[in-house]
């Protein structure tokens, strides 16, 4: 079954291929085509999950995916599928699957919908190629990709706010990419290579040069990663529709700032020169204030999106101080939680936008007695939740545990302590949105009811939440299963550090 | 073979312009088809006898050196013959789609679109100073004459302020000239630049490269001497705007580079160096910034010709006494940057041309709701705005990449902040654009469709320089070491 196909090298462009040509196709299709574009969509989105499977198949078995070509001198543009990158093709590809049913029945009768799809599309594909970039070059091409097709999606609705967000979006992520663009390039200059290798490329003694190139970089890449203080974009960008939240949040732009750091840290500078060095423990301390910071401003916000975009700026630093405890456990918990975070907090997305969209509801103190009234989504919702507090046995649970453990593998107790001043802070901030939705009784009407049929809200709605849920029980419960997010975090894991 | 494809490039415009002068616009239109056919096929064709063969010396009518005139025909030559043949090809069809055939001035545009194209040629095979002279001025008074195409009284004055700087500019080129025959003896470009280097610090030689350096920097535009272009390129119709900031420009900058490059290491300095590239970060900032105010929609991408102008002009202190690597790395880049910003400003005036077209309304400003109904020109717009942004995959990103290489191995890391600003300010006025036509406003929302084929004109020429910076190895591979002097 696993054999050295000529199609091997292959499978990368076709993973990308998949949702560019979705995404050329719809732009060109009429507006009131609804039937062909949604099966465009759905079928790319199947037919890009079918090859990763096949890849993340090739590459436990140690395949390898690759192909290259010669850009500008000295210059490859290079895909390459190793472990990690189908950690996130992975991520990415899932939910693009869902986001995508959910997106069609969110935007049923709205107007420029093949605009909208078309970006979409375009979009994922940048995420897919994020993943599979086998050099900086190549990450860094699709990262502004990723800048240009993500901004017609925030400012969708055109309203004054959303274009504002727009504004305020491209500001940040463009100047982040004019910073990381300084940093590849003075990193060139100093070292002649871009490639990522397991145990990083960066050679010899730590000079103040390779630093600034390091602060650069991260910095830049930070921007879409919303570590503090470059988060501001984050909360104002959730005025785009719901898909578009859970694509920023969970699938793509967060995720793609975060993986980046993750790159750059293992794979161009290597955790052992950078630890050496001390570039790591600044990091893991920016990050553990990122984390306590969002999770305190998350308290004070009263709209429901707010709320969990202050959540994802907490959630996401996760990944990057699991990452800079620099040894085997804590980086195995930041990955693991690249996927876990990202599943989670999309269920809460998708489930804030069906309050939205069915019942009207946008802020906190209305949602009193939405459990009864949309049980599924509301038992969506609660089990998202408490993974994210890190009740055992949910998806967060397994996070929080393993970071704990890396950070006492590596003598840091203070990191020990923000993850339960964090878990605290989350149930305070998530436990009374459960208490309204199941224990305060609803007196009056709600805001904008819709109804659709036998079902609590439109079935492309409640679909996509409720099995995301269950993953998150799932990934939780089967967490030592091959397969699960935390023993392909550790197949990643071993072959960084014995490569 | 090679005579008949150079005498093909060289004779059709001129035959073609001669033509047309006898034909009235729609004739002439129909004439240019098969003109514009040629043109393409002669480009293509010696493009790629270049690529397999390398290049030579041509000698005109038989007669060589000191005597006759003598072209150079080399990898980058040619692949500036090939970038004009696709941009002005564009430009004619969109013209002869565009332009209303029935106005009486319009049966000039054909003649002075030949004469135009003729000089452009002239002037990239050129070896000597006389010859690019000639050329320069072929094309600057066609290109004078086709701003004030439209007759009206703005079109007029915009058309006379710019013959005042095109003639002010080539007065101080000429006596640059002079002054380097008096010196030399000679005006071949070879044998000057090999004089040059045996005879160091002749006040005269240096006299006569900053009087060429001045007029050129006045006819490509050059920060603080910018004032002229913004009004005669937003004035013109849009395939003539498309012409003029695509083509125009960069022969008064390709003489300058050339000139630079010959002479610049033995008779230039390091303060003249940082000063051509001072003022070429300069108009990068200024122009952009002055591209973010402008209220019309032309006005913003000519005030954006005077930014991405500015970048070409980091060649001069990026190849002054560097090392060879380096040196290559910078004229690759310029290159680069030539061929990105012909096609992706060619796109932009096309495109932009179509939003007038379609809104009736040259304001940013009423460019509200387009982006709901015009998506394909709006999107032609989009995709060479991502190259004037200089984002990848463009042709525009692969030339600040390998600018900012050759800045930060030759130590000069202020000309990397220019780069990096740069993109950053000319991302302001290209979103500027974007957010006008996302707005959902209420008001006009009855848009006039143009034609298909004029829409698809623009997305050609926009993918194509978004295509180059993937290509970038196949095409600097022809273009060879620029500037290289085979003998």
């Amino acid at each position: 079954m696993v054999e050295d196909l000529w199609l091997n090298p292959w499978l990368p462009v076709m993973a990308l291929a998949t949702s560019m040509v979705a995404a050329l196709v719809i732009f060109m299709l009429p507006e009131e085509r609804h039937v062909l574009r949604t099966a465009l969509n759905l079928g790319a989105a199947v037919a890009k999950l079918i090859l990763v499977i096949v890849m993340v198949w090739g590459v436990f078995h140690g395949l390898e995916y690759q192909l290259s070509f010669t850009m500008l001198p000295g210059i490859e543009f290079e895909l390459k599928a190793d472990s990690l990158s189908m950690m996130f093709a992975g991520l990415s590809s899932v939910l693009w699957l869902l986001t995508t049913a959910y997106a069609v029945g969110y935007l049923e009768n709205s107007p420029n919908r093949s605009r909208f799809f078309g970006f979409f599309s375009l979009c994922v594909a940048s995420t897919t190629g994020i993943a599979l970039a086998g050099n900086l070059f190549t990450f860094f091409l699709f990262y502004e990709m990723l800048t240009l097709s993500t901004y017609p999606l925030v400012v969708h609705r055109g309203t004054a706010t959303a274009l504002r967000a727009g504004r305020s979006y491209i500001i940040y992520t463009l100047s982040g990419g004019a910073v990381l663009l300084l940093g590849m390039a003075w990193l060139y200059a100093e070292t002649g290579t871009l490639d990522f290798a397991p145990g990083g490329v960066v050679e010899g003694s730590p000079t103040p040069a390779l630093t600034a190139i390091f602060v650069l970089l991260v910095a830049g890449l930070g921007v879409k990663a919303a570590l503090f203080p470059l988060h501001g974009w984050l909360p104002q960008a959730m005025v785009a529709p719901a898909p578009v939240s859970a694509l920023l949040h969970a699938v793509a732009v967060v995720k793609a700032g975060a993986f980046g750091i993750v790159r750059v840290i293992s794979d161009v500078f290597g955790i052992g020169f950078a630890s050496e060095a001390g570039l790591l423990l600044p990091l893991a301390g920016l990050a553990a204030f990122t984390i306590i910071f969002g999770s305190v401003r998350a308290l004070f916000q009263q709209d429901l999106k707010r709320r969990l975009a202050y959540s994802t700026i907490s959630q996401v630093s996760y990944i990057i101080l699991g990452i800079c405890l620099a040894g085997p456990l804590g980086m195995v918990g930041g990955l693991v939680h690249l996927l876990h975070q990202g599943i989670m907090k999309i269920t809460l997305f998708f489930c804030a936008g069906n309050y939205a969209e069915t019942l009207g509801v946008h802020r906190i103190d209305e949602l009193d007695g939405a459990g009864p009234r949309m049980p599924a989504t509301s038992v969506a919702f609660t089990i998202a939740a408490f993974g994210m507090i890190g009740t055992p046995p949910l998806a967060g649970f397994i996070t929080k545990w393993t970071l704990g453990l890396g950070a006492l593998e590596a003598e840091l107790p203070w990191v020990v302590v923000v993850l339960l001043a964090s878990s605290l802070l989350n149930a305070a901030y998530f436990l009374p949105i459960v208490y309204r939705l199941w224990f305060r009784p609803r007196s009056d009407a709600w805001p904008e009811e819709v109804r659709w049929g036998r079902l609590e809200t439109l079935g492309w709605l409640l679909w996509p939440p409720v099995l995301t849920a269950a993953a998150v029980v799932m990934i939780g419960v089967f967490a030592a299963m091959p397969f699960s997010p935390l023993s392909w975090a550790e197949l990643v894991v071993n072959r960084e550090y014995r490569p | 073979m090679m005579a008949w494809l150079m005498a093909g490039l060289l004779f059709t415009p001129l035959a073609w312009a001669a033509l047309s002068l006898l034909a009235d616009f729609r004739a002439g239109w129909r004439l240019a088809w098969f003109g514009m056919a040629l043109q393409a096929t002669v480009a293509v064709l010696l493009w790629l006898a270049i690529a397999q063969e390398g290049g030579f010396y041509y000698p005109l009518g038989g007669w060589s050196a000191p005597l006759g005139i003598e072209l150079r025909v080399d990898g980058l030559a040619v692949t500036f013959i090939l970038m004009t043949a696709t941009v002005a090809t564009a430009c004619g069809l969109h013209a002869g789609f565009y332009l209303d055939p029935d106005k009486p001035w319009q049966r000039y545009f054909w003649p002075l679109f030949w004469f135009l194209w003729a000089g452009l040629n002239g002037v990239w095979l050129g070896a000597d100073l006389f010859n690019l002279y000639v050329g320069l001025e072929l094309i600057s008074l066609s290109a004078v004459g086709l701003v004030a195409l439209g007759g009206a009284a703005d079109a007029l004055r915009a058309s006379l302020r710019y013959l005042l700087a095109a003639l002010v500019g080539s007065l101080f080129y000429l006596l640059g000239v002079a002054l380097v025959y008096g010196q030399f003896g000679t005006l071949s470009l070879g044998g000057v630049a090999q004089l040059a280097g045996e005879h160091t610090g002749l006040p005269g030689a240096g006299l006569a490269l900053a009087l060429m350096l001045a007029g050129l920097a006045l006819k490509t535009a050059l920060f603080p001497l910018h004032g002229w272009l913004p009004p005669a390129h937003g004035i013109a119709p849009s395939p003539v705007s498309a012409l003029l900031s695509a083509l125009v420009l960069k022969a008064s900058f390709y003489i300058a580079a050339r000139l630079w490059l010959e002479l610049g290491e033995p008779q230039g300095s390091y303060g003249v160096a940082q000063l051509m590239g001072g003022l070429g970060a300069l108009a990068v900032l200024w122009g952009s910034w002055l591209a973010c105010l402008q209220p019309r929609l032309k006005q913003v991408v000519a005030y954006s010709s005077v930014a991405q102008i500015g970048y070409l002009f980091l060649l001069f202190p990026l190849t002054w006494q560097v090392s060879e690597q380096v040196s290559q790395q910078a004229q690759q880049g310029m290159t680069l940057q030539v061929i990105s910003h012909a096609l992706a400003k060619a796109a932009m005036f096309l495109a932009a041309g179509n939003l007038i077209l379609s809104t009736g309304s040259s304001r940013v400003a009423d460019l509200a709701g387009v982006g709901r109904f015009l998506p394909f020109s709006l999107f032609s717009f989009g995709l060479a705005g991502v190259s004037l942004m200089s984002l990848p995959p463009s042709g525009g990103f692969a030339a600040k990449w390998l600018l900012l290489q050759a800045s930060l191995a030759s130590g000069q890391w202020w000309w990397a902040l220019v780069l990096v600003a740069g993109g950053l300010l000319s991302a302001a006025y290209v979103f500027r654009i974007y957010r006008a036509s996302f707005q959902e406003a209420s008001g006009q929302d009855d848009f006039h469709h143009p034609p298909r084929r004029l829409e698809a004109i623009p997305m050609a020429l926009a993918l194509l320089s978004l295509g180059l910076g993937l290509a970038g190895d196949q095409v600097l591979s022809v273009m060879g070491l620029p500037f290289e002097e085979g003998s």
